[in-house]
C-alpha cells in the first residue's frame, strides 16, 4: 500500500503539525484561468476600469429609439439600457392600448380582462402624472385641487368630458366681486349660498342675497345657472350640494366661519385653478386610459 | 516526505471500471432502465385538457403554469414547490440514516448517465484490458479510431437526445421538436439544448468520478448524516485480513483451511473490487468520500468468493457498530433510532399536508381590498362611499362566471359596475372594483360587512370588509 500514502506539503508546524497534499485535479486550475480569462473579456466588452476622471468604455453597445423614432446606439451604459427595457416594456402594453383605442369605453368597460388592464395601468399613470396634484386615489385637496372620487364635476362627469378636460386642459375663472360688489352685499349673498346646501341662515338677508344672485347687479346666475347648479360650459360649480373645493365650509368651525368662507372666494374671485393640458405629455390611447380609469374612482356620471 | 517535487495539481488517470454481474449490477440496471425510460418518453405522453398543452407533463412557462397530469400548477402555488424541496430533502435524510448514500449509487443523474455511457464504451470498445489498450494506442490506429470514434459520437448522440428531451418538458414535444430541426424554435430552446449537451457529455464522458470526489456537496456531510448504525458498503476487515493480513491464493493458499491455519483472512488481494469500481477507490480502505455506495464490489468480491468455495459477504452492506463487534450479527436495517423515526414522521406529516392542500384547493383564488386613499368619500348627496378592490383568479380549468353579492349592508348600496356576473378566462385574474354607498347614519355604525364571491359549481367564499365614515 506505499503507493496510497498521502505526501505531505513539507511544511511543519510545532513541531509535528504537517499537512498533507491530496492533488487537485487539473482541470480546477484551468477553470481558474478560464475565469480569468473571462473577466477580461468582460472588461473589454462592459464598461470597467477607471482612468484619470474617465474610464474604459468598453466595446459593448446599446441599441434604442431616440426621440425622432430612428434607432440610435450608444456605447453600453444602463441610461440607455433603461431605455430600451422601456420601449420593449410600451410595446408589450401596446396590444392592450390598441384594443382600447379600437372599442368604445362602452364596451371597454364591459370587457373584464380589459377593464382590469385599465385599473392597472391607469394607477401607474396616475400616479406618475396626476397624484402630484390630485393625491394618491384622486382625493384632491380643498383649496387647491378637486376631489375626482366624488360624483361633483364642474366640467362635467361623463368619459368624453373628462377626456376632453384631460386633453386641453381646464382654466378656472371667477371675478374678483369685491371690486363690484358691497361688502353687506356679498355678506347677503354668502347667506342664500349656504341656505342652498341646508344650513341655517338669516332668513331676511338669505332673502337679500337670493333677490341679487338672480339680479343682474350680482349676475351670479349667469355663470352658475337659476337653480344654482352649476354650468359645465363656465366649469362653474354646483352651489347646492355638500362638495365643497375652494371655501371650506365642512371644516369650518361655526356659521360665523362657513360664512367667512364663502365671502372670501366672493370678494378675492378666484384665478389658481389650472389643469394643465395633457395632450402634448400623453398620447390620446393614454388619456383615453386614464378618463376611463378616473371615471372608475368611483364618481363618474 | 520530500522525495518528489511538490504537485498541487496532477493529471488524474482516468478510471476504466471492469463490468460485473450480480444482484447489485442487476438492481442498478433496472433502475436505470426505468430512470431513462420514464425521464425520456414521459414528455411525449399525450393528454386531454380543456385549456392547455394537450401534454401530461409540462411545464409551460409563457402560459404562468406547470401541468403535472391533472394537476394545473400556478404561480400562486409556489407553496407546494417549496414544501416539496423540503420533504425531498428530509426524504435524503431519512434513507441515507438508513442506508448510506443510496441516492449516490443508484440514483443520482450522474451515476445513471456515466453508467449508460460506461455501458456504451464496453460495448463498442470491449472490456477493460481492451479499453486501456485502445486509450493507449494512438489516433493513427485504425481500430482506436473507428471504435473509440465511434464512441464518442454514441455519446454525442446520447447526450444530445437528454438535452433535447429536457427542453420538450417546457413546450408540446411534437410542435417543439418539429420548430428545433426547422430552425424556427426560440433561441431559449437552442441555448438549453446546447448548454445541457455540452455539460452532459464532459459530466458522463470526461469528469465522471471527479463529479462526485471534488464537485458535488452530498459526499462531503455524509459522515455528518451517517450513524453507526447506518448500512452502508463495508469490508469486513476482520474476516478478510485475519492475523496475518491478506495474502494472494498463490500455491497452498486456495483452500479456506490452508488460510486460516497461517492466520491470513479471506481476501486474496485480487483487487477485482478496485477494478469494478466507478470511482477508482479500494472499498479495503474503509468508509471513504470517494465511495459512492453503489455495490458493484460486492458483487465482484462474491463472484471471487463464490469461486474460491468462500462463503460471500467480505464485502457487503453492514453497520459500523455491528462490524466493531467481535462476533459481528447478521447485517440488519436498524430503524429503531431518533433519529430515523423523527425524520420518518416529519415526512409523513409533511406529506399528508402537502396531499391535504393540492386536494383542497379551491377553483378560484380571491382577495378584498380597501382602497385606503381616500379611505371614504363624501357624495354631493352626503351620503358616504367605501371604494374595494376584488382580485378573482380562475384556476378551475376552464372559463367561469362568478356573481359577486354583498351581506352586512343593505344589497341596494353595492354597485359593481358591469362585473355583478363576471365571466373569468382559465387562468386570468381579473381586478373588480366594488364600491358600498351608505347614508351618513348607517355609515357611522361602521358596519361590518362580506362580500361573497359564488362560483356555479356552488362554491361560496366570504371576504370580510369594514366601511369607514369621517367623524
Amino acid at each position: 500500500m506505499a503507493e496510497n500514502t498521502v505526501q505531505t506539503t513539507g511544511h511543519v508546524w510545532d513541531e509535528d503539525l504537517a499537512e498533507l497534499n491530496n492533488p487537485l485535479p487539473n482541470w480546477w486550475i484551468y477553470g481558474l484561468y478560464v475565469t480569468v480569462i473571462f473577466a477580461i473579456v468582460y472588461w473589454i466588452y462592459y464598461p470597467s476600469w477607471p482612468i484619470g476622471k474617465d474610464h474604459l468604455r468598453g466595446i459593448g453597445t446599446v441599441t434604442y429609439l431616440n426621440a425622432e423614432g430612428q434607432a440610435e446606439t450608444n456605447g453600453w451604459n444602463t441610461r440607455a439600457k433603461l431605455l430600451k427595457e422601456m420601449q420593449d416594456a410600451n410595446a408589450a402594453q401596446k396590444p392592450y392600448f390598441d384594443k382600447i383605442a379600437a372599442m368604445s369605453v362602452a364596451q371597454v368597460t364591459q370587457d373584464p380582462e380589459l377593464n382590469s388592464f385599465v385599473l392597472s395601468a391607469g394607477k401607474a399613470m396616475f400616479a406618475e402624472n396626476c397624484a402630484a396634484c390630485h393625491q394618491a386615489g384622486g382625493q384632491g385637496k380643498v383649496g387647491f385641487y378637486p376631489n375626482l372620487a366624488d360624483d361633483d364635476w364642474k366640467y362635467g362627469g361623463s368619459i368624453d368630458e373628462i377626456q376632453a378636460t384631460l386633453t386641453g386642459g381646464r382654466r378656472g375663472y371667477m371675478p374678483a366681486f369685491g371690486e363690484a360688489l358691497e361688502k353687506p352685499q356679498i355678506a347677503a349673498i354668502s347667506q342664500y349660498v349656504l341656505s342652498l346646501s341646508g344650513h341655517a341662515v338669516d332668513k331676511t338677508l338669505a332673502a337679500e342675497g337670493d333677490k341679487l344672485f338672480h339680479s343682474d347687479t350680482g349676475a351670479c346666475f349667469y355663470c352658475h345657472g337659476d337653480n344654482a347648479k352649476g354650468r359645465k360650459e363656465f366649469g362653474a360649480p354646483n352651489l347646492t350640494d355638500k362638495i365643497w373645493q375652494w371655501a371650506n365650509v365642512p371644516a369650518a368651525a361655526d356659521m360665523k366661519a362657513k360664512t367667512a368662507e364663502v365671502q372670501k372666494v366672493i370678494t378675492a374671485g378666484l384665478n389658481k385653478g389650472v389643469m394643465p393640458a395633457w395632450e402634448q405629455r400623453l398620447n390620446p390611447g393614454q388619456i383615453k386610459l386614464l378618463s376611463i380609469y378616473v371615471h372608475e374612482l368611483g364618481g363618474g356620471k | 516526505m520530500t522525495d518528489r517535487p511538490i504537485q498541487y495539481y496532477a493529471k488524474h488517470a482516468a478510471v476504466v471500471p471492469r463490468a460485473i454481474h450480480g444482484p447489485f449490477r442487476r438492481f442498478k440496471s433496472a433502475l436505470l432502465w426505468l430512470s431513462f425510460a420514464v425521464y425520456f418518453l414521459l414528455p411525449w405522453l399525450p393528454w386531454s385538457r380543456d385549456d392547455g398543452i394537450p401534454q401530461a407533463v409540462v411545464f409551460d412557462i409563457p402560459g404562468r403554469r406547470y401541468m403535472l397530469f391533472d394537476l394545473v400548477i400556478y404561480p400562486q402555488d409556489v407553496f407546494w414547490l417549496a414544501l416539496f424541496l423540503f420533504i425531498a430533502a428530509v426524504l435524503l435524510f431519512f434513507v441515507t440514516a438508513l442506508v448510506g448514500r443510496a441516492f449516490c449509487g443508484y440514483f443520482c443523474f450522474q451515476t445513471l448517465w456515466t453508467d449508460a455511457f460506461i455501458w456504451v464504451e464496453h460495448w463498442l470498445q470491449g472490456e477493460r484490458p481492451h479499453r486501456l489498450k485502445l486509450s493507449r494506442a494512438p489516433w493513427t490506429n485504425g481500430e482506436k479510431l473507428l471504435k473509440v470514434g465511434a464512441t464518442h459520437l454514441v455519446w454525442w448522440l446520447i447526450a444530445f437526445w437528454t438535452a433535447l428531451t429536457f427542453a420538450l418538458y417546457f413546450g408540446y414535444a411534437p410542435e417543439l421538436l418539429r420548430e428545433f430541426f426547422t430552425g424556427t424554435a426560440v433561441m431559449a430552446a437552442y441555448i438549453t439544448v446546447a448548454v445541457l449537451s455540452v455539460t452532459t457529455y464532459l459530466s458522463a464522458a470526461t469528469l465522471r468520478e471527479h463529479v462526485c470526489l471534488y464537485i458535488c456537496p452530498y459526499g462531503r456531510f455524509q459522515s455528518a448524516m451517517y450513524d453507526p448504525e447506518t448500512l452502508t458498503v463495508h469490508y469486513d476487515r476482520a474476516r478478510g485480513e485475519g492475523a496475518a493480513g491478506r495474502i494472494a491464493a498463490k500455491q497452498g493458499l486456495r483452500a479456506a483451511n490452508d488460510r486460516r491455519a497461517l492466520g491470513h483472512g479471506d481476501c486474496i488481494d485480487c483487487k477485482l473490487c478496485v477494478q469494478v469500481c466507478p470511482t477508482g477507490i479500494d472499498i479495503r480502505d474503509g468508509m471513504q468520500l470517494g465511495c459512492i455506495a453503489c455495490g458493484l464490489c460486492i458483487d465482484a468480491c462474491n463472484t471471487i468468493m463464490a469461486k474460491m468455495h468462500l462463503a460471500p459477504g467480505l464485502v457487503r452492506y453492514d453497520a459500523e457498530s455491528n462490524l466493531q463487534r467481535a462476533q459481528p450479527l447478521p447485517p440488519r436495517v436498524d430503524w429503531r433510532r431518533l433519529k430515523v423515526i423523527g425524520y420518518g414522521v416529519a415526512l409523513i406529516l409533511m406529506t399528508a399536508y402537502l396531499f391535504y392542500s393540492i386536494t383542497h384547493r379551491q377553483t378560484f383564488e380571491h382577495s378584498t381590498q380597501q382602497i385606503r386613499q381616500p379611505l371614504f368619500v363624501v357624495l354631493s348627496d352626503g351620503r358616504i362611499r367605501n371604494l374595494y378592490q376584488i382580485r378573482l383568479t380562475n384556476l378551475s380549468g376552464h372559463a367561469q362566471r362568478y356573481q359577486i353579492t354583498v351581506r352586512g349592508v343593505p344589497p341596494a348600496s353595492l354597485d359593481l359596475g358591469n362585473f355583478s356576473v363576471v365571466e373569468v378566462r382559465n387562468g386570468k385574474s381579473v381586478i373588480v372594483q366594488a364600491s358600498v354607498t351608505l347614508s351618513p347614519e348607517m355609515a357611522l355604525l361602521q358596519p361590518e360587512l362580506w362580500f361573497d364571491i359564488r362560483n356555479p359549481a356552488g362554491e361560496v367564499s366570504s371576504d370580510p370588509a369594514r366601511f369607514f365614515t369621517q367623524h
